[in-house]
């Protein structure tokens, strides 16, 4: 391995890698990674049968390096796009730290291994959603709906809400409507989420030449389909309690989040005209973020606390 | 055997750093598969005998 390794010269087209493992590392995109792992987490907690501790922890570990490895593929294949753009120049690939050929060969390698050890350890529906919210990812957005379509993000968006569904088939062996619920919040806060960051970066992706919603179809149009998904994502949230699934409790602070959901989302479209600084888009996407935390935070201590009174009472 | 006529270059103190971190992490990468499928199939084997018995 050394000896070929000497054997590379610049003259001959090759380079010596620099790349260390953290570089590698952020390929995998980590706190995206941190949201997949998290509303995963959720969906197998939630699921009503248990599986073996450590058969959770590798469905968990699987899910996780899955999702990192598309995001290594999206890295390789739109290094010319983050390049022009100030949010992601920085990323290894751009930067120049890894070659687009080494981020390819570790995003597929990646992905093979979770969804084999996914489909070997834990079982074969998990792996194989897993595999389709990798090519999903990988293929159908990066490849096609995101330098296509305004509505990349709102379709693209089903790769990043699946994680729930395969933590939850993953314990139960099938898809049911309570893992489907979770997947309709996530799917529904995606497009309002990333569309807020897309109006404060518009001239970034306008540098990309990615038809993000504001570059098509324009700030207003965007303000205004910002809050129509917030009014859809209010009472979705709530869904879990109306359809029995969780307590009150759960109910009313889905409710509470919602509304302050929606209160964000109306002052983005107040917003006026010709605000340069867009304070209000940058105060919808930290609340978005803290919103999806915060709800499936309290869809998993509902699920936890239930499970133990009914233990306490039984 | 090294073949005397071969151009080699040698790394610098960078790329050797690198290439050192790289291997360790691909190491352990590798340890810890192979823990996690050992642990996971006596889990498994348990399971099933458990099962049978």
């Amino acid at each position: 391995m050394a000896l070929v390794d000497e054997r590379l010269t610049d003259e001959a087209g090759f380079r010596m890698s620099e790349a260390t493992a953290g570089d590698f590392f952020a390929l995998l995109k980590p706190r995206v990674m941190s949201l997949v792992v998290f509303t995963a987490f959720v969906g197998l907690v939630a699921a009503p049968v248990t599986i073996h501790p450590l058969l959770a922890v590798i469905a968990i570990l699987s899910i996780a390096i899955g999702a990192g490895a598309s995001g290594a593929l999206n890295m390789w294949y739109d290094a010319d796009i983050d390049a022009v753009m100030t949010r992601t120049a920085s990323r290894p690939v751009p930067a120049g730290r890894i070659l687009p050929g080494e981020a390819l060969s570790f995003g597929l390698v990646l992905s093979v291994m979770s969804v084999m050890t996914l489909g070997v350890l834990v079982n074969w529906l998990s792996a194989t959603l897993l595999a389709f919210t990798i090519f999903f990812y990988a293929v159908i957005y990066t490849m096609w709906l995101k330098r296509w379509t305004p509505q990349n993000i709102v379709i693209g968006g089903a790769a990043g809400a699946i994680p729930p569904v395969i933590g939850w088939a993953a314990v139960t062996g099938t898809v049911s409507l309570e893992s489907l619920i979770l997947f309709l919040i996530i799917f529904l806060w995606t497009p309002p989420h990333f569309w807020a960051l897309a109006l404060f970066k518009s001239e970034d992706y306008a540098r990309a030449g990615i038809p993000m919603m504001p570059n098509v179809a324009g700030q207003a149009s965007t303000r205004r389909q910002i809050f129509a998904y917030a009014l859809i994502l209010a009472p979705v949230g709530v869904l879990p309690w109306v359809l029995g699934f969780t307590t009150p409790a759960y109910g009313i602070v889905a409710a509470l989040l919602g509304a302050g959901f929606v209160w964000y989302a109306w002052k983005v479209l107040r917003m006026a005209e010709d605000d340069q600084v867009m304070r209000p888009a940058k105060t919808l996407f930290g609340y978005s973020l803290l919103y999806l935390f915060a709800i499936f935070a309290v869809y998993l201590a509902d699920c936890v606390v239930g499970r133990a009174l009914a233990i306490g009472g039984a | 055997m090294v073949d005397k006529n071969l151009e080699l270059v040698s790394l610098t103190e960078r790329q050797h750093k690198a290439r050192r971190n790289r291997s360790v992490a691909i190491g352990v990468a590798l340890a810890v598969l192979v823990v996690i499928f050992y642990a996971a199939t006596i889990v498994k084997f348990g399971h099933n005998l458990a099962g049978t018995m």
